[in-house]
């Protein structure tokens, strides 16, 4: 075990875990924060996305250890239902979910990628979700909610 | 954790002690949960067990039926605030508790608005009969100079004269008894109370957004995955690779280097792990070192044994829901005959997010947080699987990931009361992505075999389809077992139930027709990772497949358009012919027969079309495609789908489940197959089990009939049974291959280029 320092969602925090633990358990059930979710733990289908410095990635096979005193941001991070992100009110305007399990996914990995281009075409945005599985068949409507939130027609 | 018992009267006043005491479930439905002194199930017969009206006139509906990612919790309340006169906003679902739910069957088969909604729908009407009752004592008034609006019961005419339903009631129980005779779907309830009239209806019929969304999008959403309680360990499930078999030897030093290691479990053949954290169960569950015994059952060796077993085996039951005419010997005197044999390999249900549950055996009761489809099925087999009678068992519903039929074999659930039992704490278990790919009830492989004969004006006289398939092996009741409760001993007492019979042709009337379903013995000495399920739209996807490409591959044969063809079979079924026009419309479909003209370069489109009927709800697809004559790639380009369920209750809602029913469809049809030989599944991870991405999804396009003066029907499954066949119908419109085997793959389209 050891005591490692974490920055989520703006807040420093001390964990005493297993220094291997990937990200997604100390995040889940330390931090208590919901948002990513586990899906296969092989980095395949993007349920766990986190940011990490600017960048999306997956906090299933990111040892604890490896982010310690760097940023992360969570789906907590962006916006609660008093005062939703943008991303998340799009998801609502388009009404982009089914069960809504890989949605943290889809969310952060359109965060990540809206930070970086603000304007992204159709095919941009497949491009960044390409490695985001969704199950439930909702992906016509996930395409819509990021276009919606960059500002761009639907 | 402590059982918390609260009286129907402290939830009606609304006491903040509840809210107290559920804190660590966050969603607001919870903040209503109450235990009933016994474990027995609410009396359908009182109206207070169907709903219950706070003083601020919040409406909460205390539903067996769960929400499965599909929108059924907001359809549901709209068809109760519709009912009730009340606002949307104003009606809360419950989630499921069988401590306090009405039984109103397993959440499934598209039967939930269909069913369960007429029985909320006249416990709503009763309830306002009561109001109204009220109203007209509080008013002094007679009950027919009445009228509600938002809530609020006034005198015509004299609108300052008015109560609201809280000040009626708020507070209070209603104390009257409904009817409520036979159960689960099959329960009516209150018959002889007149609903409203469909044309007065405000609420159903519109959009209504998702009520649960918003949190979902925030991670304030309590999923059954999120679910923590007090003292709570953590568990995983040790399985054999192939077949289940005994544990030779458990080497416990294997893991007992592991920090937080509490307990290796092992109950016959059942092997698990639990710590004191998800990664340290994670850990010792890779690293315990387990020798099995060899099974006295064997793995196919690969699809072709399967489908080879699926042909020469008999069946021990026969299900024929068409037989009309005498087929054989109109086939004997057919000008001419063609037949043809389809092929539909095993598929995963695939939910994103592994079965999850937790489990809290105590000595005096034992409570599960789960996502099941069946919540009063999982607490049934939960009470068997550790010998308990039911009323010791309680299962709180959280909606879990979308499942797709795959819940209602609620494996977890029994996974998670082992290890709790074992280890006399809660414990939560979550299977691993290779345990879901391995060890999930599949959707099972079909064998589908197609006879017609048609006369010398090009008419079919004789149609004989025989589908050849698996049960449904592991579900929950009818005496079959889960995975867990197999490896502790306990023996099947059943054959599976039947794989449905939709899609055979039923929707069209031929002279001399037969449709059979033959069910292959599929229950085996030893439990297999091909153990089966209700697979969305069960059995229907291949049926729908095998009987649309077998009248496109007749009306080609003629030269005849394949709409053209489909819709002088149809005869007095109006609501087809509608249903296939208006697909036909959308997709401006041009009169000709297929395959279309040759085309010379390197990428050829085409068109296909199918239509399906199941349970009444009647769909139709038309597939454009793209095919990439070298390398053998399929792009489905667009989806055309009209979908008549009569009565709409949410039209977004609907058109959301449609359009994922397409997706999860063309990805079945292009991608999805397990893969597996003697040594166990081969496809354990999303890279071996791939399915459709971003890059590859179609344009889709719905065309919603809605007929009020109709029942509302399923459409949670429906629209899935025709995406197959209109796509394999299009590959041939674009490059005369026909394919008789799914997955449409690029080697089997190479492989069908050749031979043309």
């Amino acid at each position: 075990m050891a005591r490692i320092s974490l920055r989520v969602n703006g807040k420093t925090q001390v964990v005493d875990v297993d220094p291997e633990t990937p990200l997604l358990y100390v995040l889940r059930n330390d931090l208590q924060l919901n948002g990513p979710k586990f899906g296969c733990g092989l980095a395949q289908c993007g349920a766990c996305t986190v940011i990490l410095n600017g960048n999306a990635i997956r906090s299933c096979v990111t040892l604890v250890s490896a982010v310690q005193n760097q940023p992360v941001t969570t789906l907590e991070g962006l916006g609660s239902t008093k005062k939703m992100h943008k991303i998340q009110q799009a998801f609502v305007d388009e009404q982009a979910v089914q069960c809504g399990y890989c949605i943290n996914g889809m969310i952060m990995t359109s965060k990540a990628l809206l930070d970086k281009n603000p304007k992204p075409n159709d095919g941009q945005i497949k491009e960044a979700l390409a490695g985001n599985l969704c199950r439930c068949g909702t992906h016509t409507r996930i395409l819509r909610a990021v276009k919606r939130a960059s500002g761009q027609r639907v | 954790m402590k059982t918390m018992n609260f009286s129907r009267r402290q939830f009606l006043k609304g006491t903040g002690a509840l809210i107290v005491s559920f804190n660590l479930f966050p969603s607001a439905t919870d903040l209503f949960a109450q235990a009933m002194d016994s474990g027995n199930t609410p009396d359908p017969t009182q109206l207070d067990s169907w709903l219950a009206i706070a003083p601020d006139g919040t409406v909460t509906v205390f539903s067996g039926k769960v929400d499965l990612g599909t929108g059924v919790e907001t359809a549901l309340a709209q068809m109760v605030a519709e009912e009730l006169d009340v606002p949307f906003k104003q009606v809360k679902m419950a989630s499921t508790d069988t401590a306090r739910a009405i039984d109103q069957g397993v959440t499934a088969g598209s039967r939930t608005i269909e069913r369960g909604g007429p029985q909320l729908r006249q416990a709503a009407a009763v309830a306002r009969q009561e109001l109204l009752k009220l109203a007209s004592a509080r008013l002094g008034s007679p009950v027919n100079a009445l009228t509600v609006k938002d809530g609020i019961v006034s005198v015509v005419g004299e609108p300052g004269k008015k109560v609201s339903y809280g000040q009626l009631i708020g507070g209070k129980q209603f104390n009257v008894r409904i009817t409520a005779t036979g159960s689960g779907w099959d329960m009516k309830v209150a018959p002889e109370t007149k609903a409203k009239d469909p044309k007065d209806y405000k609420i159903v019929g519109t959009s209504e957004p998702r009520v649960e969304l918003p949190p979902k999008l925030t991670g304030e959403f309590t999923y059954a995955h999120d679910v923590r309680v007090p003292g709570m360990l953590h568990g995983r499930v040790v399985r054999p690779p192939t077949i289940t078999s005994k544990p030779t030897t458990i080497d416990e030093s294997s893991v007992k280097n592991i920090p937080g290691i509490v307990k290796v479990v092992q109950e016959e053949s059942f092997v698990g792990v639990v710590a004191t954290t998800e990664w340290a169960a994670i850990k010792a569950a890779k690293a315990l070192k387990v020798s099995w015994s060899e099974p006295a059952t064997k793995m196919p060796a690969n699809a072709e044994a399967v489908y080879a077993y699926l042909k020469n085996t008999k069946s021990f039951r026969d299900q024929v829901p068409v037989n009309k005419g005498n087929p054989d010997e109109a086939l004997s005197q057919a000008t001419k005959t063609y037949t043809a044999t389809y092929h539909w390999p095993f598929q995963l249900h695939g939910m994103l997010g592994p079965s999850c549950s937790v489990a809290d055996v105590d000595k005096d009761r034992i409570t599960i947080w789960t996502g099941t489809q069946g919540s009063f099925g999982t607490r049934k087999a939960v009470a068997e699987l550790l010998g308990v009678p039911e009323k010791d068992v309680r299962v709180l519903f959280h909606e879990g990931s979308g499942s797709y039929g795959r819940l209602s074999s609620d494996d977890a659930s029994e996974d998670a009361a082992l290890l709790s039992r074992a280890v006399g704490k809660p414990v939560r278990v979550q299977w691993m992505r290779e345990d879901e790919h391995g060890w999930e009830p599949k959707g099972p492989a079909q064998l589908d075999i197609v006879r017609a004969g048609i006369d010398s004006q090009g008419k079919i006289i004789a149609w004989d389809f025989v589908d050849r398939s698996f049960p449904l092996t592991a579900i929950t009741g009818s005496g079959m077992r889960l995975l867990a409760s197999r490896q502790i001993g306990r023996k099947p007492e059943a054959q599976g139930n039947p794989n449905g019979t939709a899609g055979g042709g039923q929707i069209y009337s031929f002279d001399n027709q037969k449709c059979a379903g033959p069910l292959i013995p599929w229950v085996q000495a030893d439990e297999t990772p091909l153990r089966t399920s209700y697979l969305r739209a069960p059995g229907d996807m291949a049926r729908c497949f095998a009987s649309e490409s077998f009248m496109d591959e007749i009306a080609s044969d003629l030269g005849v358009d394949p709409v053209q063809f489909r819709l002088r079979y149809l005869g007095e079924n109006k609501r087809g012919t509608d249903v296939l026009l208006a697909v036909a419309k959308k997709a401006g479909w041009q009169e000709r027969s297929s395959p279309g003209p040759t085309s010379t370069g390197s990428k050829a489109t085409g068109r296909g079309v199918a239509l399906f009927d199941r349970a009444n709800t009647i769909c139709s697809a038309v597939a454009e495609v793209e095919v990439d004559k070298s390398s053998g790639k399929v792009t489905v380009k667009r989806v055309i789908m009209s979908h008549d369920c009569g009565l709409i209750i949410n039209p977004d809602g609907l058109k959301n489940q449609i359009e994922g029913n397409i997706i999860q469809s063309v990805s079945r049809a292009l991608l999805e197959e397990v893969k597996f030989d003697s040594t166990g599944i081969k496809s354990l991870d999303w890279s071996s089990y791939p399915i459709l991405r971003f890059s590859d999804i179609p344009e889709i396009d719905i065309v919603l009939i809605n007929r009020p003066e109709m029942p509302a029907l399923g459409g949670g499954e429906p629209s899935t049974g025709p995406v197959a066949a209109a796509i394999g119908n299009a590959i041939f419109d674009a490059v005369g291959v026909r394919l008789r085997e799914a997955p449409f793959t690029p080697e089997r389209v190479v492989t069908g280029l050749k031979k043309t």
